[in-house]
């Protein structure tokens, strides 16, 4: 008992937002097994998706329930040690909280001709699994940037910030890493993969750049002109807006692409329906609608002039618990802090 | 247990035994294999465990008093080499207090006086193997050891030692199939002429008593063979004499038999010669009688010389004992009968009544067909044992010593006696022992002789 109020006091102090709970919620279907989904896949993205497989599968129904990725991953870790009901699916951005559910023994387990077909990232112990391709971009505006200032490149954008800072000032975004799961998960890869992660941050001090939440926000600030150029953003996100004056960058010194991560947690009364939802989504039927959805994003090296090796996969591994760590998150953020101070302007 | 069973094939009996020992050894090997295969597998992912947990402790520095752990990612990619398997780490002080770790609540139960570094308990239910790496700071401001765990649930290391043993017990399990093959065919071929033998027996007629052939055989089967053609060969004989028995006994009986017929018949009819035709009618009994005594005489030698056990005789002794039983004066009355024999033992391995009764059968003759002086003696000649039988006439025609020894010789001349069946008994028993008779004229008489291989001497001497 005491360690569920332990638990319950850490959840709550480590993740404040957990109290706001679920965003939105959709209902799809009439079928008579109802499957609780909780994602942090906006619904007007999934939409399509999720009316595709209940079309197929009339007997059954989903509720949708739209999370933040911290409220969403609070949750789970309340469900799996027992305190409140437990979702039939998990479907979440922030894969190093997945990682972390399934460490902890929260996950079903689950092996069928199609989860064995899944490359080794994009599965880990027939637990967890990796169900979209989605590039991090460097979004712009159009109109407002000509293409020979689009920074191709990190070190382009670098060079950029440098340079140009007057232009740049208060007009870069990128997601607040304490408020987003997502923009956590893409900062800490940042901080693995290269040396330019400390300059970046000190290029956004430098033309104070804004931390805010949100794909959608950042996206629509693009598209307005409040933003010229938001970094690190998911590419999904970008496709589904179809704003004519955004540009997008893979960019070409490296792509981190990721794949959000479905389990079906241990307990969950509708396994069986979970299952046929999974193998829904990852059957080469529901390859167009997810690839219409901008939730697969096929790298075709011809159309994109990004090498295969620039392409970075996060893999569904236990190295991702490292980002969950406490000091290392200490040491992150206090990073984050120094570069994004107050976050001022309109 | 108890009830009875179909009798089980030698071939089943011996490939049972042979695969109970494979399997045993199978199964010894599978055990060590399996117990070797674990070490490797433990040995090996200890030491990634290891590694991991010296990279955090590596990684800890004091910052303003307080130990900060910067987490490496290399330590959760060298745990990440056991890929399907959970992790835990924790970061604790010298007083317990929590550092970090992946969940402050989340406790670990090392079992008590585990003096190792590694231990296994449980870890979210599950079996995990852990590791305790102190690492110990002398700081200004900070001073104590940190206690890293590192720990690990166990699929990968399963997983080798599955993988260890399939790969050390797949070409054993071959060999021993090949094995099981071999020994089959081995057994097999071992065991085919037993099986040619019992299906050569089953074929053969019943009334086949010819020995079998002993020369393909194996030398374990040899004696048994050997055994049993000794056991037909003695059956075949048995059967031949009773037929011969059966055969003469019909025939020395029919003659007889019909004159002693004849001989009533007349006295019947003629009154005036009743008398004489009694007379010859108690003769022709007699003779008669004294044929039958012959006869069950040479059943019983033929009978023995196969049955009786075979002791050392004095053949000294048969002859004295045949004049004290004093036969003769019944059959010739007035006739001396002389007895010679010497101081020396004359020994032979026979049976005695079968002496007894070939020399009463000698004697018999000279008596009947002799003239005195008869006698009868034993001696040694070289290695041969000879019991003899002398009398002062010339012996038989030589016509009728050609034929002597022969079943049926019965002439004219002999009507009264019977030399034929006599020496016919003598001529048995010196084949059953290994001897031969020999017939000899003398300038003063006619000697009559059973000859036998002496056995060394022995005995009273």
């Amino acid at each position: 008992m005491t360690r569920l109020l332990t638990l319950l006091l850490a959840a709550v102090l480590l993740f404040p937002v957990s109290a706001r709970a679920q965003e939105a919620v959709a209902e799809f279907g009439t079928g008579a097994t109802r499957l609780n989904v909780r994602s942090t896949t906006d619904i007007g993205i999934v939409r399509p998706v999720i009316d595709r497989f209940i079309d197929l599968n009339p007997d059954l129904s989903i509720r949708y329930e739209q999370w933040g990725s911290n409220a969403l991953f609070a949750n789970s870790r309340a469900a799996c040690a027992g305190d409140g009901p437990v979702a039939d699916v998990v479907l979440s951005s922030a894969v190093q909280q997945m990682v972390w559910l399934v460490n902890a023994a929260c996950a079903h387990r689950y092996r069928s001709a199609l989860t064995a077909a899944l490359p080794g990232p994009r599965i880990w112990r027939d637990e967890l699994w990796g169900i979209t391709a989605e590039p991090a971009v460097i979004v712009y505006n159009k109109r407002l940037l000509d293409s020979a200032q689009v920074p191709r490149s990190r070190f382009a954008l670098l060079d950029a910030m440098r340079n140009r800072p007057d232009m740049l000032r208060n007009r870069i975004a990128t997601y607040d890493i304490a408020e987003s799961g997502l923009g956590y998960l893409f900062a800490f890869s940042d901080s693995l993969e290269a040396t330019t992660f400390g300059a970046m941050l000190e290029g956004f001090a430098r033309v104070d750049a804004i931390a805010t939440c949100c794909s959608a926000e950042i996206i629509q600030g693009v598209a307005r002109g409040r933003f010229l150029i938001a970094y690190n953003v998911l590419g999904s996100y970008v496709a589904t807006a179809r704003a004519p004056e955004i540009g997008v960058i893979l960019p070409e010194d490296y792509t981190l692409i990721l794949s959000r991560a479905f389990m079906i947690p241990r307990g969950a009364r509708h396994s069986a329906g979970a299952e046929r939802f999974l193998d829904y989504l990852l059957s080469p039927e529901a390859r167009p609608t997810l690839i219409q959805s901008g939730l697969v994003t096929v790298l075709d090296p011809l159309e994109t002039g990004l090498l295969p090796s620039a392409r970075r996969a996060i893999s569904l591994s236990p190295a991702l618990l490292v980002a969950l760590d406490k000091h290392r998150r200490q040491g992150l953020f206090a990073l984050w802090d120094d570069a994004f101070r107050p976050v001022g302007g309109p | 247990m108890a009830e009875p069973r179909a009798p089980q094939s030698l071939t089943a009996r011996v490939l049972l035994a042979v695969l109970l020992i494979l399997m045993l050894g199978g199964l010894l090997v599978a055990g060590s294999t399996w117990w070797n295969g674990r070490l490797a597998a433990r040995q090996s992912y200890d030491r990634l465990l290891l590694g991991a947990a010296s990279d955090i402790a590596e990684s800890i520095r004091i910052q303003a008093g307080q130990p900060l752990v910067d987490l490496p990612v290399s330590a959760f990619q060298l745990l990440a080499q056991a890929p399907d398997d959970r992790i835990f780490y924790q970061v604790r002080d010298a007083t317990g207090r929590f550092i970090t770790g992946l969940d402050e609540t989340t406790a670990i139960d090392a079992p008590r006086g585990a003096d190792s570094a590694y231990f296994e308990a449980a870890l979210n239910g599950e079996p995990a193997r852990f590791v305790r790496v102190t690492r110990r700071f002398a700081e200004r401001d900070y001073s104590g050891q940190i206690v890293v765990l590192v720990g690990q649930t166990l699929h990968a290391r399963r997983a080798m030692t599955r993988t260890l043993m399939a790969d050390a017990l797949l070409p054993m399990a071959i060999a021993g199939l090949a094995l099981v093959l071999m020994s089959g065919f081995v057994v097999r071929s071992a065991l085919r002429p037993l099986e040619a033998l019992s299906r050569n027996l089953m074929q053969r007629d019943p009334y086949d008593l010819t020995p079998m052939r002993t020369d393909r055989l194996p030398r374990e089967l040899q004696g048994t063979i050997a055994a049993m053609n000794r056991f037909m060969a003695r059956l075949d004989r048995q059967v031949d004499a009773m037929r011969n028995l059966i055969s003469d006994t019909a025939h020395q009986l029919r003659t007889p038999v019909a004159a002693i017929r004849v001989q009533a018949e007349t006295a019947l009819d003629d009154r005036e010669t009743r008398a004489r035709s009694l007379e010859r009618l108690l003769a022709r009994t007699r003779s008669l009688g004294t044929l039958l005594d012959q006869l069950l005489s040479r059943a019983m030698v033929i009978h023995r010389t196969d049955s009786a056990p075979r002791l050392p005789v004095d053949l000294r002794e048969v002859a004295l004992e045949i004049v004290e039983r004093r036969d003769h004066e019944v059959l010739a009355p007035g006739v001396e009968v002389r007895l010679k024999i010497g101081d020396l033992p004359v020994m032979v391995t026979a049976d005695p009544f079968s002496l007894q009764e070939a020399a009463r059968n000698l004697l018999g003759n000279a008596l009947r067909h002799g003239q005195a002086p008869v006698s009868i003696g034993a001696e040694r000649r070289g290695d041969r044992a000879v019991l003899w039988v002398r009398d002062g006439g010339p012996g038989p025609d030589k016509a009728v010593a050609e034929r002597l020894g022969s079943r049926f010789n019965r002439d004219a001349s002999s009507a009264e006696g019977n030399v034929g069946l006599g020496l016919s008994i003598v001529h048995s028993v010196a084949a059953a022992f290994g001897g031969h008779v020999e017939m000899t004229r003398h300038n003063d008489g006619f000697e009559a002789a059973l000859i036998l291989p002496a056995s060394p001497t022995e005995g009273p001497e």
